[in-house]
């Protein structure tokens, strides 16, 4: 019963932690090679939740809604930083947390014109509306295949990274952005392509977190705050520290949701449990944050930045 | 020439005529208007304007003219609006207001100078208590009222185990704290509190699953109540567990939930089913002009815009009379679409609550179906500690 309830739970924080790592992978990435902090990384999580909703009100396949999705956010992302980002890249992170929180703010606003203020309606496909029984409890399958598309997309962005010329680029540009372009690499084009890469992850994220949570103006700033926690544990511009970060915040968040209010109960009067269980478990990922930080500053998995600005 | 004159001098006594009519009487709409609370405050706004504009721009037969304000779920922004409305405007009503702390921020400086407030959503406690006015009255409900309808539901159906859930905030508390006191003969095992910024609930469905209460009591309002209920769907207890909810399935949630919030149960005041004839009207001009089935929100906004309509027309739009106004007020003399209503002694209405569940419509849409009405001629818990100033 218990060991049941834990493992359900265990799945729990393992989707939040694919769903995260979707998001941070992106995030890091483009923080890792053009040392650029994009605030409006979860506009484009949003972004790709209108999108798959859209295509989805119209069609009514999420097969169509998720490319809708990742295509539009990706789009989106590679105008952005054609047109908008270019100009930031050279400036300092103060410029780029001001401008990107001005994106947050116009997104929020031209999703409110485009689709009003209320949420829309996405849901999950009907073959995976229902639970799967495993060993005597039932879980979500939608949440299933979350986890399940989530480890896909993990193993092709190692592939990517790891095996591939580009991935090679991508990861020379982390370390020296400078001595990349001095061998003839077009950064820019790199930049673009990385930045286009993490919108499209983002816009992902966003339609597969749709069926589960409220489509609606704003939904991407509450979880940007737990990818900006992710990427820092993780060591700044490092996917492999995103991905182990993000399994790890989504288990510590979950357990801690799921089993500090019990836990306080124990050791204190009820009505004061009540109230402290919960403050400490949404606690909980921060002071773990803190601890890390305190032990490796770099974070867990730091890329190779040793010879960074 | 001569024609000319006289054409002109018509043109001039017809605009003079206009100009002495055209000072409208200026009420101020205070409501939340942007930002994920938005879809209530537009409800209130969208049904007091259809009402206006069905009595071609007038209210109680006299022109009206309503300057809307967005509060943005601020205290601050709201007090510096309210301030606009009675300083630079200077109306002499004020309706609208959206969430409870707005409401607290504003009230008292609204009816210290004696300007009317005519809420059509917020119902916080100490208003109906000890704080009541002469000046406030509420279109809406008491807050409590939305929960103690739901325990007195739970307690008819003979439920012994009931799990309670909102988010950790004032209001949260407050909806899970009147559930208990009408929830008699069972006992509330557990209740989770959650921050209102969590946006999944995976965590305690799996706890709520693994102990099996017979009944779920949620209060999860707006976007919250979308997430709560697709996790709750997709997790497949809607086949094993029962919910009752405050404000967490309703016309502004429905149309994104849709299936999902099939056969979930909501406590309220009215739903856009009931038969009574201004009910009817409502629901279909509303539907006709906004394209969208009302929610509660709607017919408060709705009741509101009546209720001014009414009074206005029996002071024949002389509301510098305050007395004559207030009494006019008291009266409520307009057909409500909740059926029956009257105003207690602390201006709040005493009025019948309903449960809903979630069904299908006649036109095939997911929407709000009566189904028992627990609580009749009810009045809120507060009543008692209000002593009423004459005007």
């Amino acid at each position: 019963m218990t060991t049941q309830l834990a493992l359900s739970q265990l799945l729990n924080g393992l989707q939040l932690g694919v769903l995260l790592f979707l998001l941070a992978a992106g995030l890091t990435l483009v923080f890792g090679i053009m040392s650029f902090v994009n605030l409006a990384h979860g506009s484009l999580y949003m972004l790709g939740a209108y999108f798959g909703a859209a295509a989805f009100a119209n069609t009514d396949s999420f097969v169509l809604a998720i490319i809708a999705a990742v295509g539009g956010a990706g789009l989106v992302g590679l105008l952005l930083d054609r047109f908008a980002l270019t100009k930031l890249y050279a400036r300092d992170h103060l410029d780029q947390v001001l401008a990107t929180f001005g994106l947050i703010l116009f997104f929020n606003e031209l999703i409110r014109i485009i689709w009003g203020p209320s949420s829309v309606f996405i849901s999950a496909p009907k073959a995976l509306g229902g639970t799967i029984d495993i060993g005597g409890f039932t879980y979500p399958s939608y949440r299933f295949a979350i986890i399940a598309a989530g480890l896909a997309v993990a193993l092709g962005l190692y592939v990517l990274i790891q095996k591939t010329r580009v991935g090679m680029l991508i990861r020379a540009g982390a370390t020296n952005a400078n001595m990349v372009a001095a061998l003839g690499v077009n950064i820019k084009w790199l930049n673009t392509l990385v930045f286009a890469l993490g919108a499209a992850l983002a816009g992902l994220a966003g339609v597969m977190a749709g069926p589960i949570v409220s489509v609606q103006p704003g939904m991407g700033e509450p979880v940007l705050i737990l990818t900006l926690v992710v990427i820092i544990i993780g060591g700044l511009g490092s996917i492999r520290g995103a991905f182990f970060a993000a399994l790890i915040v989504g288990v510590v968040d979950t357990l801690g949701r799921a089993f500090m209010p019990t836990i306080m109960r124990s050791l204190m009067e009820r009505s004061t449990a009540d109230a402290a269980g919960p403050a400490l478990a949404s606690m909980l990922i921060y002071l773990f944050m803190a601890v890390v930080l305190a032990v490796k500053p770099q974070g867990l998995f730091p890329a190779n930045v040793a010879a960074t600005r | 020439m001569h024609k000319l004159v006289v054409a002109l001098a018509a043109a001039g006594l017809v605009s003079g005529v206009a100009f002495a009519q055209s000072s409208p009487l200026k009420i101020g709409f205070v409501g939340e208007l942007s930002g994920p609370q938005a879809p209530l405050g537009q409800d209130q706004y969208d049904a007091l304007m259809m009402v206006i504009e069905q009595n071609g721009g007038k209210l109680g037969g006299v022109p009206v003219q309503v300057i809307k304000e967005d509060s943005q779920l601020k205290p601050d922004v709201a007090n510096q609006v309210v301030d606009k409305l009675l300083e630079k405007d200077k109306v002499q009503i004020i309706t609208g207001v959206t969430f409870s702390n707005i409401m607290m921020a504003v009230h008292k400086k609204i009816t210290d100078k004696a300007v009317f407030l005519i809420g059509s959503n917020a119902g916080p406690s100490p208003m109906a208590g000890a704080q009541c006015s002469p000046y406030f009255f509420s279109a809406s409900w008491q807050n409590d009222n939305q929960a103690e309808v739901v325990g007195k539901y739970a307690s008819d159906k003979g439920y012994k185990n009931v799990i309670a859930m909102a988010p950790n905030y004032q209001a949260g508390k407050d909806f899970v704290a009147g559930f208990k006191r009408s929830f008699k003969g069972g006992t509330v095992t557990d209740e989770i509190y959650t921050p209102l910024n969590q946006q999944d609930f995976s965590a305690e469905l799996a706890q709520v699953a693994s102990k099996k209460p017979d009944a779920l009591y949620v209060f999860y309002p707006g976007g919250l109540g979308v997430n709560f209920v697709k996790q709750f769907q997709q997790a497949g207890l809607n086949k094993s567990i029962t919910v009752m909810s405050t404000s967490t399935v309703d016309g502004s949630t429905l149309p994104a939930l849709r299936d999902a919030a099939l056969g979930m149960l909501s406590g309220t005041f009215w739903g856009p089913d009931f038969p009574n004839e201004a009910n009817q009207k409502f629901v279909a001009a509303f539907e006709k002009k906004y394209n969208r089935i009302p929610s509660q929100y709607a017919a408060q906004g709705y009741d509101a815009a009546l209720l001014l309509d009414s009074a206005i027309r029996k002071v024949k739009g002389k509301i510098d009379d305050k007395k004559a106004f207030h009494a006019a007020l008291k009266a409520a003399d307009f057909k409500s679409v909740r059926g029956n209503f009257k105003f207690g002694t602390n201006q709040f209405p005493v009025q019948d609550m309903y449960m809903f569940d979630v069904a299908k419509d006649a036109k095939g849409r997911v929407s709000l179906r009566t189904v028992a009405k627990p609580l009749v001629n009810h009045v809120d818990a507060y009543a008692a500690q209000c002593v009423m100033k004459a005007l």
